[in-house]
């Protein structure tokens, strides 16, 4: 005859980011190891050559961080004020860094005194680079101009005096030995050559530009500056490709995946966004603690760095494949495979008779409980919110909810109270935990006051529903405007489309009606 | 009943028609044979094969009470309430002789001891609604029809109820429960009187009975679901009695295995209880029975079981409480709420059955193929608890797909709505859940259908809600991580008014919706509102489009008498006529229409085309009562009738329900042309017996109920 019918859980609509692949491949990181440096971090940039070393710009001085040490290897500290800049040349033995007091100044990565210092700008020299043939270095000061220096005879090669305002970002072509481009303040970008004496393309991005980026191919050119991302095709002459503004506050730096395929920008906002490079929608988001100043990847896209502020280094290193399979690997050690074969491997001969062994069906324990009616015990071994919910739901059904909630101590009672209030205002579950809530406070009136627990998570519950319920009544605002908005512009066959508008915030009303319900009982 | 004419109204309700009130004597012979009573015949089904073997013709009453002959297990009695006790060999079928009583008989027993004598329940000759046990000494007589004159009376005022009255221990006595008093007549000496008190102020009213085989003891059932053993009784006064209690509801039926060993109980919780004589404290259950148990029955070796269930069903059960076979009827569920439906696959009718399913019942082959289990819940039994009921369900034009809506009411503001979409999956063959949309509406959906164009890429489907708004869902395309699922596709609503029907053309094209006084055409392919539609004052009570070449007509009623004919090429008003037509539908084989009018508690019948408001075909007072559903169902055969009135049946069948049956509007040409044969005259006996039968049945449950 039929057996019991097992308890329905609903699928619920996942709430939050859709898993896609990119989510899990961002996702599959550690948790992110922080180290505080002196002041704020302005720039991170890791050596080209293995073991991919990186180094830190922060305060007065530069940190050398190997792959996976959480100390720095090495540290630069001859600085007579802020550091800016610290960059590794294309070998990875030499490195080169602006400080406050306009002098520039290049390390051996095994010594400690700067090898030569470049002494010519006025003012603190926030860009330097090498170019791709090695021996020049390229600088950006907030004196306007941007010189190029020869590193063998530290002598001044050239210098532009182009720009408008500060330079605080630029980028040296890795390609060819004469190309570098500069953005400043002054809300331009421009690409310079050295057999020439000016620029050769200038592109306005719009706002003071705060980093540049070319791209592996340079072809094109990715700038930030205010709260957009602008591409630039430098093919094209410095044509506009696309314009993004996904942050709300400046973007302060940009980085490329190690494949290319991807586009990551770091903002005031202490968000890093990560792009699709063909279609530059976001696909992933982080999220940091502080407003975030500078970004790198390492190669193969092992790690993420972030500076801060706050002058937190946040280190995020990818998971190894193991640690990525472990929770498959954490699971109850199941049966050996000889327990499966057994007796499954006997051939029957011509004239047997096979009896097929009855499918046994199992139940969950809740349902167990649900057949045999201990409505109370049913409810406890409910453990996921989905399940609970579902026996909620289950109970109500049978009428016997308020039996199930009822003659609890004080231990039992605040574990329902913590779930309620957990889960009462996710709105898949509200309209089944408002009714309980009722119910619970109908029960346990007399009692109120006698358990501190009890009483604190009452008024929890309490707090949350005044959250709640001002929370109702802004949208409930935003309606009305969007209401009125849609009355006075839209014509007369428009009207549908209210409707559907009406329909999203449709939850929202019924939760609504139930929160105040449950109020009036305090 | 019906005129002399082709068309006649046949009632229909499967095998074991209405078994809930006929099979209340179900017995066993050899474990082969099952007997039960089912209208005005007998029938005889294989415990084995489930199939009906026999049905033993020839009361003309309902048949009220089975009896196994206790010198020759081939041979049956029956009784009915046309007066007569009839002697079958039911493992040939025939009737062997007939004892006519004159009086109603309501049950039937017999005992070993007591050879050549009978015991029935008549009803008192003053009094219909009191009930003697009456003695009928059987006459010894070759005749075929005999008639049984010598009567004794045993005790009187008892209850019809067969269950309450039966045999002890080797025929000594008679025990017969009524009310709140048991009463035991012993046959050698006087009769005796045991007496139940009602102190306590519980319901403990004598439901049923049973008596020990071999020992004096009698098991009564309790309407507080108390069973009580009764012992002692042959000395004066100093009876004594224990109670078993397992069921929360009226016992309905008791029975003792034929050694006394166990006792069977069961009522409406749908659990088969066997409690172990002596050692009560052991029992064993069959519990999810489906429905009721309405009587329990054991075979004489005591190898079977079999118990009958409210909802037109027997189970036989083998000894070891296990199910071995179910045989089963049209589920007779409470009501039908959902309309009636022909799957466009099986060609199956398709309605309410069981709670929270959709029963699939064969017309051709007058069998119940399948339940679909809608609400997937399991079924708990309590007085007062608020069920899911399927309240709506549609099929699209290949059965493909079937949306179901179920709900519950719990609170009067509360309305629990589910929206579910089934797809045909051809390797089970059944419907598989394919989409839940929880809440697709804030209040009660009134009409949901498919759109059932035969060349569209993607199905609609529409849902009317009271909420003043209709939604369309539609099929979104399968994702990469899940198939296809359905969606919400547009939502529509029209000066806040609140739709009641919705249709589609023929073709797909157009979806008419009304909102009270106004029809609404809208083009499914852009949502946009073509025109609009209005015959005030009345709302539209229903919608419906022409088929075929009349797929340019829309034809609406008004709760204010008035059929209204649109022609939507012209919108303009082709004409009207002044009807209370209470349902309209739309033959999707023909061009013709029928609407039902109900007119002074009965229900006429018109049959017509859109293109001419002349009927075709007119049947003045169809049926008592109002038709709530009705559906054309195809023929599966086409017929060739060329008679002018006839030709609407030619391509399909009117099957419609009343309050509670189901009738078919037949056309019964074969009849017609070979009225002389008599063969044919069976046929044409059967179809009018039929008629009264469910007619009488309907009857006996109210009786029952009140």
């Amino acid at each position: 005859m039929a057996s019991f019918k097992p308890t329905k859980i609903p699928i619920y609509p996942k709430l939050g980011e859709k898993v896609t692949q990119d989510t899990v491949y961002w996702k599959n990181y550690k948790a992110p190891v922080q180290i505080k440096e002196f002041g704020a971090v302005t720039n991170i940039h890791f050596s080209p050559v293995a073991p991919h070393n990186y180094a830190v710009t922060a305060f007065t001085r530069i940190h050398i961080y190997g792959p996976f040490s959480q100390e720095p290897v090495k540290s630069f500290t001859r600085f007579k004020d802020t550091a800016y800049c610290g960059r590794y040349r294309s070998d990875g033995q030499l490195l080169v860094a602006g400080c406050e007091d306009s002098v520039v100044r290049l390390f051996d990565v095994s010594g400690k005194v700067a090898l030569r210092m470049f002494k010519g700008h006025t003012k603190a020299v926030h860009v330097t680079d090498f170019t791709s043939e090695r021996y020049h270095i390229f600088t950006g000061s907030d004196d306007y101009t941007c010189r190029l220096w020869d590193i063998p005879n530290a002598t001044e090669l050239n210098t532009y005096q182009e720009h408008t305002d500060y330079i605080r970002c630029g980028v040296t072509s890795k390609l060819n030995r004469d190309l570098f481009i500069t953005g400043s303040y002054d809300h331009t970008l421009k690409l310079f050559d050295a057999r020439v004496d000016k620029s050769v393309i200038t592109m306005d991005h719009g706002q003071p530009v705060e980093s540049v980026l070319l791209y592996p191919s340079e072809g094109l050119v990715v700038s930030a500056g205010g709260r957009y991302v602008k591409v630039w095709d430098l093919l094209k002459g410095g044509q506009p490709l696309v314009s993004l503004k996904n942050h709300h506050k400046t973007v302060t730096s940009l980085c490329l995946s190690s494949n290319g395929q991807r586009l990551l920008s770091a903002s005031l906002d202490r968000h890093v966004k990560v792009y699709n490079t063909t279609n530059f929608r976001v696909v992933h988001n982080f999220d940091y603690a502080a407003s975030v100043l500078s970004l790198a990847l390492a190669p193969d896209d092992e790690s993420i760095i972030v500076g801060m502020t706050n002058g937190v280094l946040s280190i995020k290193h990818r998971k190894s494949p193991e640690e990525s399979k472990e929770v498959s690997h954490q699971q109850r050690r199941r049966p050996s495979y000889r327990v499966f074969v057994k007796g499954k491997n006997y051939m029957p001969k011509q004239d047997d008779y096979l009896v097929s062994k009855p499918v046994r069906e199992y139940l969950t324990k809740y349902d167990k409980h649900l057949k045999k009616f201990n409505i109370s015990k049913a409810l406890d071994s409910a453990l996921k919110p989905e399940v609970t919910v579902a026996v909620i739901k289950e109970l109500d059904r049978r009428g016997t909810l308020k039996n199930a909630l009822a003659g609890r101590d004080e231990k039992a009672l605040s574990e329902l109270l913590h779930f309620i209030t957990k889960n009462m205002v996710d709105f898949r579950f509200a309209p089944v935990l408002v009714p309980a809530a009722n119910m619970i406070l109908d029960i346990y009136r007399s009692v109120i006051g006698q358990s501190p627990v009890v009483d604190r998570q009452l008024l929890y519950l309490q707090d949350l529903l005044q959250k709640e319920i001002n929370y109702q009544q802004e949208l409930l605002d935003v309606l009305g405007m969007l209401d009125t908005l849609f009355a006075s512009s839209v014509p007369r066959k428009e009207l549908l489309y209210l409707i559907s508008v009406k329909k999203h915030f449709g939850a929202g009303f019924k939760r609504q009606t139930k929160t105040h319900d449950l109020t009036l009982v305090f | 009943m019906v005129e002399h004419g082709d068309i006649r109204v046949v009632h229909r309700g499967g095998i074991a028609r209405y078994c809930r009130f006929l099979c209340e004597r179900g017995i066993f012979c050899c474990c082969r044979f099952l007997l039960c009573g089912s209208g005005y015949e007998v029938k005889v089904f294989s415990t084995s094969t489930e199939e009906c073997i026999h049905d033993l013709r020839a009361h003309t009453d309902l048949v009220t009470g089975v009896l196994l002959r206790p010198s020759n297990h081939l041979q049956a009695y029956s009784c009915s309430t046309d007066g007569t006790v009839r002697l079958w060999d039911y493992t040939d079928g025939i009737l062997i002789k007939t004892y006519v009583i004159g009086y109603p008989i309501y049950s039937i027993y017999t005992s070993a001891n007591h050879s050549g004598v009978l015991f029935v329940v008549t009803p008192t000759s003053d009094k219909r609604s009191e009930f003697q046990l009456v003695a009928v000494h059987l006459p010894q007589s070759g005749d075929q029809l005999v008639e049984a004159r010598e009567f004794s009376a045993v005790l009187s005022d008892v209850s019809s109820n067969p269950a309450a009255t039966s045999f002890g221990r080797g025929g000594e006595y008679i025990a017969s429960a009524k009310g709140l008093q048991l009463e035991v007549y012993f046959f050698k000496k006087q009769k005796f009187f045991l007496k139940e008190d009602n102190k306590k102020g519980g319901k403990n009213t004598f439901t049923c009975l049973a008596c020990h085989p071999k020992d004096d003891c009698i098991a009564t059932g309790h309407e507080d679901g108390k069973i009580r053993l009764w012992r002692n009784f042959n000395h004066k006064k100093e009876y004594t009695y224990t109670t078993l209690h397992w069921h929360h509801s009226a016992v309905s039926s008791l029975c003792f295995t034929p050694e006394g060993t166990n006792l069977l109980s069961g009522g409406i919780e749908s659990v088969l209880v066997q409690w172990r004589y002596n050692q009560e404290s052991q029992r064993d259950f069959l519990p999810r029975l489906g429905a009721a148990i309405t009587h329990i029955a054991v075979s004489p070796d005591g190898a079977l079981f079999c118990t009958s269930h409210s909802d037109n069903k027997i189970t036989i059960i083998r000894s070891s409480i296990q199910v071995s076979a179910v045989i089963q009827g049209l589920v007779k569920g409470d009501s039908v709420r959902t309309d009636l439906m022909v799957d466009p696959r099986s060609k199956a009718l398709v309605l309410n059955g069981k709670p929270g399913h959709l029963q699939f019942y064969s017309l051709q082959r007058d069998k119940l193929l399948y339940n679909l289990d809608i609400v997937q819940q399991e079924y708990i039994h309590q007085s007062g608890l608020e069920q899911f009921e399927v309240v709506k369900a549609a099929f699209d034009a290949y059965g493909n797909w079937l949306a179901t809506v179920e709900e519950r009411k719990q609170k009067p503001t509360e309305l629990e709505l589910n929206l579910k979409l089934w797809a045909f999956d051809e390797q089970t063959q059944s419907f598989m859940l394919n989409t839940t949309i929880s809440a697709p509406h804030e209040a009660r959906i009134t009409a949901m259908c498919f759109c059932h164009s035969t060349d569209s890429q993607t199905t609609v489907l529409v849902s009317v809600s009271k909420d003043g708004h209709f939604k369309a869902w539609q099929l979104a395309p399968a994702t990469h991580t899940e198939g296809p699922s359905w969606s919400c596709d547009f939502v529509g609503a029209y000066h806040s008014l609140v739709p009641e029907c919705c249709c589609f053309s023929a073709d797909g094209s157009l979806l008419a919706v009304s909102f009270q006084e106004v029809v609404t055409v809208w083009s499914p392919a852009s949502w946009e509102l073509l025109t609009t539609l209005s015959q005030p004052p009345g709302a539209i009570r229903n919608l419906c489009f022409g088929q075929l070449t009349c797929s340019k007509y829309l034809l609406g009623t008004t709760d204010k008498n008035l059929l209204c004919c649109w022609n939507l090429l012209t919108c303009s008003l082709e004409w009207s006529t002044s009807m209370d037509v209470s349902l309209l539908l739309s033959d999707p084989f023909s061009e013709n229409m029928a609407a039902f009018c109900c007119q002074a508690g009965c229900t006429d019948l018109f049959v017509f085309k859109p293109s001419e408001p002349r009927p075709l075909f007119s049947h003045k007072a169809v049926c008592l009562g109002k038709v709530t559903r009705a559906v054309f169902a195809p023929r599966e055969k086409m017929l060739e009738s060329c008679e002018e009135t006839s030709q609407w049946l030619n391509h399909s069948q009117l099957y419609f329900v009343t309050q509670y049956m189901v009738n078919t509007q037949h056309n019964e040409a074969t009849w017609h042309y070979s009225r002389e044969a008599l063969k044919n005259m069976g046929l044409c006996i059967r179809i009018f017996t039929d008629t009264f039968l469910v007619y009488k049945s309907v009857y006996r449950l109210r009786w029952l109920m009140s």
